[in-house]
C-alpha cells in the first residue's frame, strides 16, 4: 500500500498541545488519528523520535487500542452495531450481507477498491431501535437487511 | 475566582423566579435514540414555528429571560427509547410520544399557546387499550422509582442553571463547608449505597480507606467507561446530567482529600464526553470548580480522559494504567488504588452512577436513601433493558424488584416472533452482560439484588438487562459473549488468554456440528478453570455466560452435538433453506427480497437457492406465503 505523505507540521502542533508529554501519549495518538482517519507508519515515527520515546512503546499503545486504526479506511464508512441488544435483533445477517457483499473477510474490513470500510462496533446507546448502524455518521435504527441493502444501492448510485 | 454558598443560593433564587415566571416548558428528548428519530428537526422545528408564531422563548435559562413566554429544553435521554421522539409540555405534564416535526405547529397551536392535549400524540397503553396523558399513567414511568434519572430527563443537558434551578451544587458546598471527611465517609456509608460498576463494594468505606491514607497528593477517577454492550445508563448520565457527575466528584474528592480528578470516557462516547468538558468549563467559570472553592481555601480540579477502545480499561487497574498512558493491562490487587493508585498516589475510582447518586443522597439524607430497596442492597439501579421486550429503554427501579415485575411490568412483556406481546415466549434473560448470567422462567420472580443474582449464578453487573424470546439460540447467545470477551482479553496472563480462545472454539465446535459429548464436559471444566485462576475479572467472569446457559439449556447444547441441530434454526452450519420444488409457485418474492441474490428463477417457474452464495439469513423462509422454504 502506498503511504500518503504525511505533513509533520500538523503532528508538531498536536505535541504541542500535549505538551510533549509522553504520559498524554493516548490522546495525541487520537488526535493524529482525527486529523489523517488513521495512523500513518510515519506519523509513529515522528511522535516517539519527538517524546524520546522507543517507537515499540507507541507502536505498542497503538496496537493495543482498538480505536486505534494503522490501515487508511474506504472513502465510506458503515458501522453496524453487534452490541448485545442488536445482536439478539439479528445484526449478524446484516453483518454477514454487508461482507458478502463488498467481498470482505474477518479482519479485511476496507474493500479492494477503497469504497467502503465495514464495521463492527458494540452498543451505540440507541439500543431501543436495534439493530442500528451507522453510515458516515448518520444513525440509522431500526434496520432490516432490506433498508441495508436499499441503503447501499443509494451509496452506490 | 470563586463563588460563595449565599452567591450560589441567590443565584438559585433568581433561577427559581425566572423560570416560575414562563407560562409553558417544552423538554426535548435529545437522547441518541429520539435524535436519530427525528428529535434534532423536532427541536428546529420548533424554534422555527416558535418565532413565527411570535412566542418569546428562551432555550438557555438566565436571569435576563425573566417573563418570556416558554422555555424549551434538550433533556438527556428519557429512557422510553422505543417511543421516540418524546414531547414533554410542562406544566400540563403532557407527555408526547412517536413526535415527528410535522407534529409541531399543532403542538405549539393546542398546547402551548392554549391548555389543550392532541389525543393522537399520546402513548397508547397496548394491555389497557387506554391513551396515557403523561408519565403517571405510562405503566413504564408508574412503576419505576426514578431517583436519579429523574434531573436527566427533565432539565437542559448543557444547562449549568437548570442544574442549580434543582438545587445542583449546594450539598458539595454543605460537604465543603460544614461536614469533615470523616462525617462524609460516614454519612455515605449509613446510605448503603454500593458500587454501580459491578462489584458493588461499600461507597463510604471504599472513601474511608482512601481517607485515611496520610498521602497529600490524592485522586479521584469517575469511570465512564462502560464496556458492557448493550448498556447505556453511564453515557446517558453523563449526556443528560453531567454536573451531576462533577458533583459527586466534588463530594468524593471532600472525603477523601483530593484536589485532581479524571473522568474517563470511552471514545464511542463523543457526545459525553463533549458535554463532561462543557460542563467543566461552565463549572470553573461559575466558581464551583477550580481554587479556594466555595472560599474554603481547597481546591478540585478535573479533566477528562477519552479511552481507546478497550473493555479491559474499565477495570481500574487497567484503567489508571491508560490514565498514564500504558498499555492498559490490569495489575494484580494489593495494592489497591486507595493505596497506591493513579501515579501511585491514593485514589478512588467510582462509577459514574455511583457518584452522580451521592448528591441525590445527600439532599435526601442517608437514612431516608437506606430505606429504599433491600436491606443488604440499598437505594435503586438503573438497567438498560433491551432485546425482545415491547418497551426498551433505559429504567431504574429500587433493589428487590423482580425480574417479572420489570420485563412485564415495566419493559410491557415480551415480544414473541411475529412481534406480539406474549409472556409465554419469554426464553432467558441476560444480566450484567458478558460477565454475567442468563435467568430462566424459573426465576421470574426474583428480586433483583446483587446476593440474590449471586446465587442464581448471574450478577448486577453493570445493569444491561437483554430479553431474550424462544427465537434465540442460547448456544449462539454464549458464543457472543465469549468471542467479545477473548477480543478484548488482554492477553496478560495464560489462563484468560488461552482459556477464554479454547473455549471460544469448543463452542465453534458446538455450533458447527463437529462436538461430542465430551466436549460439553471438557468446555464445563474449563470453564471452572479460568474462573478460578484468571487475573483480573474480566478472566474470572468470562466463563459465566457459557456455564449459566450450559446450566439451564442443557437440552439445547445436547441437541446441537448428538442431534447435530440447532432447535431455532440459528447456527447456520447446522441448517440449510431449500425450496420445495412441488410448492413453490414462483411468485418471486423470495429472490427479490433475499439480500445476496442466492436465489434464482423465472416468474411462475420453481425458484433455487446457490448453497455458495447463502448466508442463511432465513429472509425466504419468513417471507414465502406457500411454505416452499424449508429449514433443514
Ligand atoms: C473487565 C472489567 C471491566 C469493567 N468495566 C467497568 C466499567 O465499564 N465501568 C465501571 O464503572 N466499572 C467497571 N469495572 C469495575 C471497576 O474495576 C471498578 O470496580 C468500579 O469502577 C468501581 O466503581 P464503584 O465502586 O462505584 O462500582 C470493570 C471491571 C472489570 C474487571
Ligand atoms: S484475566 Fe484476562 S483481561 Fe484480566 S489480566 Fe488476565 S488476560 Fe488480561
Ligand atoms: S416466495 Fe415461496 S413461492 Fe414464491 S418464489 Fe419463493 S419459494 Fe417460491
Ligand atoms: S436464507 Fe437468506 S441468503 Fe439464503 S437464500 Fe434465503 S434469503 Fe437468500
Ligand atoms: S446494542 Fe446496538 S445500540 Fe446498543
Ligand atoms: S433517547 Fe429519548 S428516551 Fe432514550
Amino acid at each position: 500500500m502506498s503511504e500518503s505523505v504525511v505533513d509533520f507540521d500538523v503532528i508538531a502542533k498536536i505535541l504541542q498541545k500535549h505538551k510533549n508529554d509522553p504520559s498524554k501519549i493516548i490522546p495525541i495518538l487520537q488526535d493524529v488519528q482525527k486529523e489523517f482517519r488513521y495512523l500513518p507508519k510515519d506519523a509513529l515515527l515522528y511522535i516517539a523520535t519527538t517524546l524520546n520515546i522507543p517507537p515499540s512503546k507507541v507502536y505498542g499503545v497503538a496496537t493495543f487500542f482498538s480505536h486505534f486504526t494503522l490501515e487508511p479506511k474506504g472513502k465510506n464508512i458503515i458501522k453496524i452495531c453487534d452490541g448485545t441488544a442488536c445482536h439478539v435483533k439479528k445484526s449478524g445477517d446484516i453483518i454477514k450481507a454487508l461482507k458478502k457483499r463488498f467481498l470482505l473477510k474477518d479482519k479485511k474490513v476496507t474493500s479492494d477498491d477503497g469504497f467502503i470500510t465495514v464495521e463492527t462496533v458494540s452498543c451505540l446507546g440507541a439500543c431501543g431501535l436495534a439493530p442500528v448502524i451507522v453510515l458516515n455518521d448518520e444513525v440509522h435504527g431500526d434496520m432490516t437487511l432490506d433498508k441495508v441493502m436499499k441503503l447501499m444501492d443509494d451509496l452506490e448510485a | 475566582m470563586c463563588i460563595n454558598r449565599e452567591e450560589l443560593v441567590k443565584l438559585k433564587q433568581e433561577m427559581d423566579e425566572t423560570f416560575s415566571s414562563f407560562k409553558k416548558r417544552v423538554v426535548l428528548c435529545g437522547g441518541t435514540g429520539c435524535m436519530s428519530n427525528g428529535g434534532d428537526k423536532v427541536y428546529d422545528e420548533f424554534l422555527k414555528v416558535l418565532a413565527e408564531e411570535g412566542l418569546d422563548v428562551t432555550v438557555d435559562l438566565k436571569k435576563e429571560d425573566k417573563g418570556k413566554d416558554l422555555s424549551i429544553a434538550k433533556s438527556g435521554c428519557q429512557g422510553f427509547c422505543q417511543m421516540g421522539s418524546l414531547v414533554t409540555v410542562l406544566p400540563d405534564e403532557i407527555l408526547y410520544t412517536k413526535v415527528q416535526a410535522a407534529d409541531v405547529k399543532e403542538i405549539v397551536k393546542e398546547s402551548i399557546k392554549s391548555d389543550g392535549v392532541i389525543d393522537r400524540l399520546l402513548y397508547l397503553d397496548p394491555r389497557s387499550e387506554k391513551k396515557c396523558k403523561g408519565v403517571k399513567e405510562i405503566p413504564f414511568y408508574a412503576k419505576q422509582h426514578r431517583l436519579l434519572l429523574k434531573t436527566c430527563g427533565r432539565i437542559a443537558a448543557e444547562s449549568l442553571n437548570e442544574y442549580i434551578l434543582n438545587g445542583g451544587y449546594l450539598m458539595a458546598a454543605k460537604a465543603v463547608l460544614e461536614m469533615t471527611d470523616e462525617e462524609i465517609c460516614r454519612d455515605i456509608t449509613e446510605s448503603g449505597i454500593r458500587g454501580r460498576g459491578g462489584g458493588g463494594f461499600s461507597t463510604g468505606l471504599k472513601w474511608d480507606l482512601a481517607r485515611k491514607e496520610p498521602r497529600v497528593k490524592k485522586y479521584i477517577i469517575c469511570n465512564g467507561d462502560e464496556g458492557d454492550p448493550g448498556a447505556f445508563m453511564d453515557r446517558s448520565v453523563m449526556e443528560g446530567n453531567p454536573h451531576g457527575v462533577l458533583e459527586g466528584m466534588m463530594i468524593a474528592a471532600q472525603a477523601i482529600g483530593a484536589d485532581e480528578g479524571c473522568v474517563y470516557v470511552r471514545t464511542e462516547y463523543p457526545l459525553a464526553v463533549e458535554r463532561m468538558n462543557k460542563a467543566i468549563v461552565q463549572a470553573e467559570e461559575l466558581g464551583v470548580l477550580g481554587n479556594n472553592i466555595f472560599g474554603s481555601g481547597k481546591n478540585f480540579k478535573v479533566w477528562v480522559m477519552e479511552g481507546a477502545g478497550a473493555f479491559v480499561c474499565g477495570e481500574e487497574t487497567a484503567l489508571m494504567a491508560s490514565v498514564e498512558g500504558k498499555r492498559g493491562m490490569p495489575m494484580p490487587k494489593p495494592p489497591f488504588p486507595a493505596e497506591h493508585g493513579l501515579f501511585g498516589s491514593p485514589t478512588v475510582i467510582n462509577n459514574v452512577e455511583t457518584l452522580a447518586t451521592i448528591p441525590v443522597i445527600m439532599a435526601m439524607g442517608s437514612s431516608e436513601y437506606n430505606k429504599i430497596g433491600t436491606k443488604n442492597a440499598a437505594g435503586t439501579k438503573t438497567f438498560a433493558i433491551t432485546g425482545h421486550v415491547a418497551n426498551t429503554g433505559l429504567i431504574e427501579v429500587p433493589f428487590g424488584t423482580t425480574i417479572s415485575e420489570i420485563i412485564s411490568d415495566i419493559a410491557g412483556g415480551v415480544i414473541d416472533k411475529d412481534g406480539k406481546i406474549n409472556n409465554d415466549a419469554f426464553k432467558a434473560v441476560q444480566i450484567g452482560g458478558p460477565s454475567g448470567g442468563c435467568l430462566t422462567k424459573s426465576e421470574w420472580d426474583l428480586p433483583v439484588d446483587f446476593d440474590s443474582l449471586k446465587s442464581v449464578g448471574a450478577m448486577v453487573g453493570s445493569g444491561g438487562l437483554v430479553v431474550m424470546n424462544d427465537t434465540t439460540c442460547m448456544v449462539s447467545i454464549a458464543d457472543f459473549f465469549m468471542k467479545f470477551t477473548q477480543d478484548e482479553s488482554c492477553g496478560k496472563c495464560t489462563p484468560c488468554r488461552e482459556g477464554t480462545k479454547q473455549m471460544k472454539s469448543m463452542l465453534e465446535d458446538i455450533r458447527e456440528g463437529n462436538a461430542t459429548p465430551e466436549t460439553l464436559e471438557t468446555l464445563k471444566d474449563l470453564g471452572k478453570n479460568v474462573q478460578l485462576a484468571s487475573l483480573c475479572a474480566l478472566g474470572k467472569t468470562a466463563p459465566n455466560p457459557v456455564l449459566s446457559t450450559m446450566k439451564n439449556f442443557k437440552e439445547e447444547y445436547d441437541a446441537h452435538v448428538n442431534l447435530q441441530t440447532c432447535p431455532v434454526g440459528e447456527c447456520e452450519d447446522l441448517i440449510e433453506y431449500d425450496i420445495l420444488g412441488e410448492t413453490c409457485i414462483g411468485c418471486t418474492v423470495c429472490a427479490r427480497k433475499c439480500p445476496v441474490d442466492a436465489i434464482s428463477g423465472e416468474v411462475k417457474k420453481i425458484h433455487e437457492i446457490d448453497q455458495d452464495k447463502c448466508i442463511k439469513c432465513g429472509v425466504c423462509f419468513d417471507v414465502c406465503k406457500f411454505d416452499a422454504v424449508k429449514r433443514g
